[in-house]
């Protein structure tokens, strides 16, 4: 596994080369390269970015621990990210995310036992009409409850069982 | 009638041949008849400003890049990451073509190699379908080379951010796409001016909704534009709705409708019959709380009456609370997230709103005292004003205006302690 010489990748990260004046522009866009083969922005993907860039991995990794949409440990197949911001928590978010570690035994941050979900909170998603919602895989699920919620797990539940879902 | 969220009229309008058959597209072929200069004249004559949250004229904006500078940007701003707002998120999604036509005809107003629309990176779809919307476009001839056959050469790119709103301000904008961290630079230089934009070159950046109005001012004209709203706020804006309405969402309505209308009328008024209003965030958690009285209520939601109730239109997102709601966790919430946001750059935001945080927490656990009620404000007030950007103001402002408007909301808390 690597991204380097991946034929899975290489159009896109030629088409990211290429649209930047410098190389350096491209490194956000590498970074969710990195994660998606590695699941998470783990040393290889950091080393990978660096040389494709011409950069020193310390200014590669700066740039992964600044964002909070690169994630610099493992994640469960499912990376939930409930909003809690006021909006959303004016309608309930709070208690939603509350139930939802509980349901799933997880504190902040951490990953279910089967290794299938990651659950934290995060700040306003711009989804503040359509709360409590949450963001799974980069992808938004909104207008949420508790029986949804029920439901969806279940679904993805099923779905793990098959191929791997991929990660952004 | 809708300016901007035209997919609620128009179905399939995020097509490209719905929008062309709708009047897309009309806008840029007049611009690219025109001289640069006399369009920027055009939306100068309009009143437009910016949907962003500062409401500086957009005219006004563009005319600041030098003419002579052989190499200049336009970067478009669909950070959209302000508590609340929601707004830039349906233009792209349901009226995409719009943005991107707003964005070529800036563009060639300035003269520009190429368009950076920066959207933050949780609008991962939304990135997708631009992506496929810009393709869609070379093949017609309105991207690239040669633009419908003008000479004007442009070429349109997305860049996803990766979950940080200081790169909704501008110079920290350009950083993040430039490959370095979303901090903010030191100004001047500004954007509009060699050394201060993108890769050093004049850059022009705009809002989303901004470009969005762009299309319609050149092909209807800058006085019906004027002519919608008020004096010194022309046009039609979209108010993001939250909170406790019955109604919540997105609603474009002339700068001159009142509050009243929009939470009753539009909103569906309050979420729970038996519970009043108490306050609005009419710009999100960065402009300041208002109580929602009858004087609020009846005032319009422009940029200058705004001001005369104490708050900012700012990008609109207007968060709504009832009666139930204590300011104190309302404080709480917005201070956690201008804390999670600040950038670390300058010590008063990084350290503020940390101690911020930690006393506003020990109040609401009961263990805080008359004295941290006042401690927080003067935190509060040393904050504002000495930051490079305008978070450490943002942040500054839930605290001292809460505390203003509702100190018994505090009162309740730190009592106990005497």
């Amino acid at each position: 596994m690597a991204i380097i010489g991946n034929p899975k990748y290489e159009a896109r990260i030629d088409h990211h080369l290429a649209k930047y004046e410098t190389k350096r522009s491209a490194v956000m866009p590498l970074l969710y390269i990195a994660q998606e083969e590695y699941g998470w922005v783990n040393p290889e993907g950091i080393e990978e970015v660096a040389q494709i860039l011409n950069l020193d991995p310390t200014q590669v990794k700066s740039i992964a621990g600044f964002y909070t949409m690169y994630s610099e440990r493992p994640k469960g197949e499912y990376w939930l990210q409930v909003c809690t911001d006021l909006p959303c928590a004016l309608k309930g978010a709070d208690d939603f995310h509350a139930w939802l570690k509980e349901e799933l035994g997880v504190e902040e941050g951490g990953t279910s036992a089967d290794g299938m979900f990651t659950v934290e909170h995060v700040m306003c998603l711009a989804a503040c009409d359509k709360a409590p919602m949450l963001q799974c895989n980069f992808h938004y699920v909104e207008n949420l409850d508790q029986n949804k919620m029920r439901d969806l797990l279940a679904k993805w539940r099923q779905e793990a069982a098959g191929a791997s879902n991929g990660h952004r | 009638m809708h300016i901007l969220l035209r997919g609620r009229e128009i179905a399939n309008i995020k097509q490209l041949d719905v929008y062309e058959a709708h009047g897309g597209f009309a806008g840029l072929k007049v611009s690219l008849a025109m001289k640069p200069a006399e369009v920027i004249d055009v939306v100068k004559a309009s009143g437009l400003r910016g949907r962003g949250g500062a409401g500086f004229p957009t005219g006004v904006k563009w005319s600041f890049i030098p003419q002579h500078e052989p190499i200049k940007y336009v970067t478009v701003n669909a950070d959209e990451s302000e508590t609340g707002t929601f707004k830039d998120r349906e233009i792209m999604e349901e009226n995409p073509y719009q943005l991107i036509e707003g964005s070529l005809i800036c563009a060639y107003a300035i003269q520009a190699k190429a368009v950076y629309i920066y959207l933050r990176g949780e609008f991962w779809d939304i990135g997708d379908q631009l992506d496929a919307c810009i393709e869609a476009l070379r093949e017609k001839g309105y991207v690239g080379k040669n633009i419908m056959g003008s000479g004007y050469d442009c070429e349109v790119y997305t860049h996803l951010g990766a979950g940080a709103y200081i790169c909704g301000e501008e110079s920290a904008l350009l950083n993040s796409l430039e490959g370095y961290l979303g901090q903010p630079r030191v100004r001047p230089p500004f954007p509009a001016q060699k050394g201060g934009g993108l890769y050093k070159e004049a850059t022009v950046v705009n809002n989303v909704e901004t470009l969005a109005n762009v299309p319609f001012i050149l092909t209807e004209g800058a006085e019906v534009f004027k002519a919608i709203g008020t004096e010194q706020s022309a046009g039609n804006k979209v108010y993001c709705v939250s909170g406790h309405v019955k109604k919540p969402g997105n609603y474009e309505l002339p700068m001159n409708t009142t509050f009243r209308e929009l939470l009753y009328e539009h909103a569906g008024g309050p979420l729970h019959e038996d519970r009043a209003f108490k306050a609005m965030l009419p710009s999100g958690g960065s402009g300041p709380i208002v109580p929602l009285t009858d004087e609020v209520l009846d005032t319009p939601m422009s940029y200058e009456d705004a001001e005369k109730i104490g708050t900012i239109i700012g990008s609109a997102s207007i968060i709504i609370m009832d009666e139930t709601v204590d300011m104190t966790w309302v404080a709480s919430k917005v201070t956690k997230f201008f804390k999670h946001e600040s950038c670390g750059k300058c010590t008063p935001c990084r350290e503020g709103t940390y101690w911020l945080d930690k006393v506003i927490d020990r109040i609401l656990d009961g263990r805080g005292s008359p004295d941290d009620v006042k401690r927080i404000a003067d935190v509060a007030e040393n904050m504002a004003g000495t930051t490079l950007c305008a978070l450490g103001d943002f942040a500054a402002n839930p605290i001292i205006h809460t505390i203003r408007h509702f100190p018994d909301d505090f009162a309740q808390h730190v009592q106990a302690q005497g």
